[in-house]
């Protein structure tokens, strides 16, 4: 889900010459490098990164240090990566997570049909 | 498994891991820090290698003053591994962690923990909502993307690190909707009895009453003494209400920031089995350390606010004197070298300690928004609510860890480390006994979350 993006960089902030492109949910935007993912979902205008498993509210992040697991993301195939701990990089596809993870989780170099149940 | 053996491993790399791994160096012993980000700072110093001139100076000379560490650090012979999830410590020493998809075991004669501190939990309806965050998670987007909220942004609840970040924002031109202060006039009193030791703190209490006073000169909407603070929203906030000198308030805004304090990041140390105390002033467990920092764990060491919330200052001298008393146990120095180099440090973090007691006591986070009502949210991974909770002590719940079988509360992905502290203090108040009586929960390793498949690939 896109809207407004919730942060901006402030205005004596240099803008940054390095970028990267990456995809959330199959839509493409280009951040600086260097940024956590949380960041940069953050000023791309996702505002809800996943739903609970229990009642699938949304939830974003909360503490940005790890502590508080509410960032947790898709990356590459792998669920549950805390996104304020890891550095963007080019050609990353990010998925929100809704609801439960299945307990088979699929790599990204397998094909979906194959682990589907 | 043939290990690897080191003299000492460092986890954390802020303000005290930095210190102490660099003291170690200069004392001849062979070190490993290792740190969960990708560049040195910690927190407080977060990005500080990496952040621009630009920002390095709006966010001010407090925040600038990590590059000393981190330069220290840079030019000395520690062995510095950053991207490192420790996963485990044991009371043996050994520490095993994950990097790049891959784990690693080392062997250390002794191990330093300097985890810090992370923002203590502030729950109040509203409070998982999309668009509300902590001050210090804002600041962290701050210092380490040059990030601010995209529209007038509420401030709310109490503490240095709240009016900091306002400072910050004016500096940056962030406009600022309201600051909702929790602070009310009975805490200036119960401090009052510790201002004469803050006034021998000056440069420090005079830093704060710039801060305050740029923040009320700024013309932003100052709500003092705020009560029954509420989070409004659906599917994300647009709201904070809360009561002020008797009159019930609602700010619209999409960004709200809470704040009442830190406390003791203490994973590890509960995960060894080292004795807490509960501290009745932070209102927090702190883990019980000698005057070197070590636990009741042999060779197991706390340096910095994972041993008692005192400061980037203070931790960077708890470092120091945490890595003389390493140094003196693994036969590097003596103890008369160890005392004698120890005792400008003491006299140095008596005075970085000297405003402490009167922060804690003017900042002492309220009961409402420690011990919320029945249907505010605690353990925000299980979804447990405050009411939850009571129903579980009605049926015979006592502590933390039973409230794990009576409902999951502190099961989910962030293993209780965010509703450790309400956990603890909602169930003592309804059994009515002490927190320290009812404990924490018992927490065990993987202290982060590694798969099977990460395990099994050793």
């Amino acid at each position: 889900m896109r809207t407004d993006p919730l942060f901006q960089p402030v205005a004596s902030e240099v803008r940054s010459t390095r970028t990267v492109s990456l995809t959330f949910n199959d839509k493409t935007f280009s951040v600086p490098a260097g940024i956590s993912v949380a960041a940069a979902l953050l000023m791309s205008g996702v505002n809800r990164f996943r739903a609970t498993p229990v009642s699938e509210s949304p939830r974003a992040p909360y503490c940005m240090m790890g502590v508080c697991f509410e960032c947790l993301v898709e990356i590459d195939g792998v669920p549950n990566r805390q996104s304020c701990l890891i550095d963007v990089a080019d050609g990353m596809r990010i998925h929100s997570q809704e609801g439960a993870r299945d307990l088979v989780y699929q790599p990204v170099n397998v094909l979906a049909v194959e682990v589907q149940s | 498994m043939n290990l690897e053996t080191v003299d000492v491993v460092v986890i954390g790399a802020g303000a005290a891991g930095m210190s102490a791994a660099a003291e170690l160096a200069r004392l001849g012993l062979q070190v490993v820090l290792l740190d969960e980000q990708g560049s040195p700072g910690g927190q407080i110093y977060r990005g500080i290698t990496l952040a621009p001139l630009s920002r390095r100076d709006m966010l001010g000379p407090d925040y600038a003053h990590g590059n000393q560490l981190a330069q220290a650090l840079a030019s000395s012979s520690v062995r510095y591994e950053k991207g490192a999830a420790v996963w485990q410590v044991t009371r043996d020493h050994q520490v095993s962690y994950l990097r790049e998809g891959r784990l690693h075991t080392l062997q250390a004669k002794a191990v330093l923990l300097a985890t810090g501190a992370m923002e203590r939990p502030f729950p109040i309806s509203g409070w998982t909502l999309p668009g509300v965050m902590s001050a210090g998670a804002a600041q962290i987007l701050l210092k380490s993307a040059g990030l601010a909220p995209n529209e007038p942004v509420v401030l709310a609840g109490c503490g240095p690190l709240l009016y900091l970040l306002g400072w910050q924002y004016l500096r940056a031109g962030v406009p600022i909707k309201a600051l909702v202060d929790t602070t009310r006039p009975e805490d200036y009193w119960r401090a009052r009895r510790h201002l004469f030791a803050a006034l021998r703190a000056w440069p420090y209490l005079r830093k704060g009453l710039e801060l305050m006073r740029s923040l009320r000169s700024a013309g932003i909407a100052h709500y003092t003494g705020a009560e029954h603070l509420a989070v409004e929203g659906d599917e994300a906030a647009t709201a904070l209400t809360f009561t002020a000198a008797g009159k019930t308030q609602q700010v619209a805004t999409r960004c709200v920031l809470l704040h009442q304090g830190v406390v003791p990041n203490i994973q590890f140390s509960q995960s060894l089995r080292a004795r807490h105390e509960w501290d009745a002033d932070q209102l927090c467990f702190s883990p019980v350390v000698d005057p070197w920092g070590e636990l009741d764990v042999p060779g197991v060491y706390v340096a910095g606010d994972g041993a008692g919330i005192g400061g980037a200052l203070a931790a960077a001298v708890q470092g120091q004197l945490a890595a003389l008393g390493i140094a003196s146990r693994l036969g590097s120095i003596n103890t008369a070298q160890r005392d004698h180099q120890a005792e400008p440090l003491r006299a140095k973090l008596e005075s970085n300690l000297r405003i402490r007691p009167f922060l804690d006591a003017l900042y002492q986070p309220k009961e409402e928004n420690r011990i919320p009502a029945d249907d505010v949210m605690v353990c925000r991974c299980e979804e447990v609510t405050a009411g939850d909770l009571r129903g579980f002590v009605a049926l015979g719940c006592a502590g933390p860890n039973q409230a794990k079988s009576f409902g999951r509360c502190g099961m989910g992905p962030c293993q209780g480390r965010l509703c450790g502290l309400t956990v603890t203090e909602v169930i003592a108040k309804a059994r009515g006994v002490s927190a320290s009586e009812v404990g924490y929960y018992r927490i065990r390793p993987p202290i982060k979350p590694i798969t099977l498949g990460e395990l099994a690939g050793e």
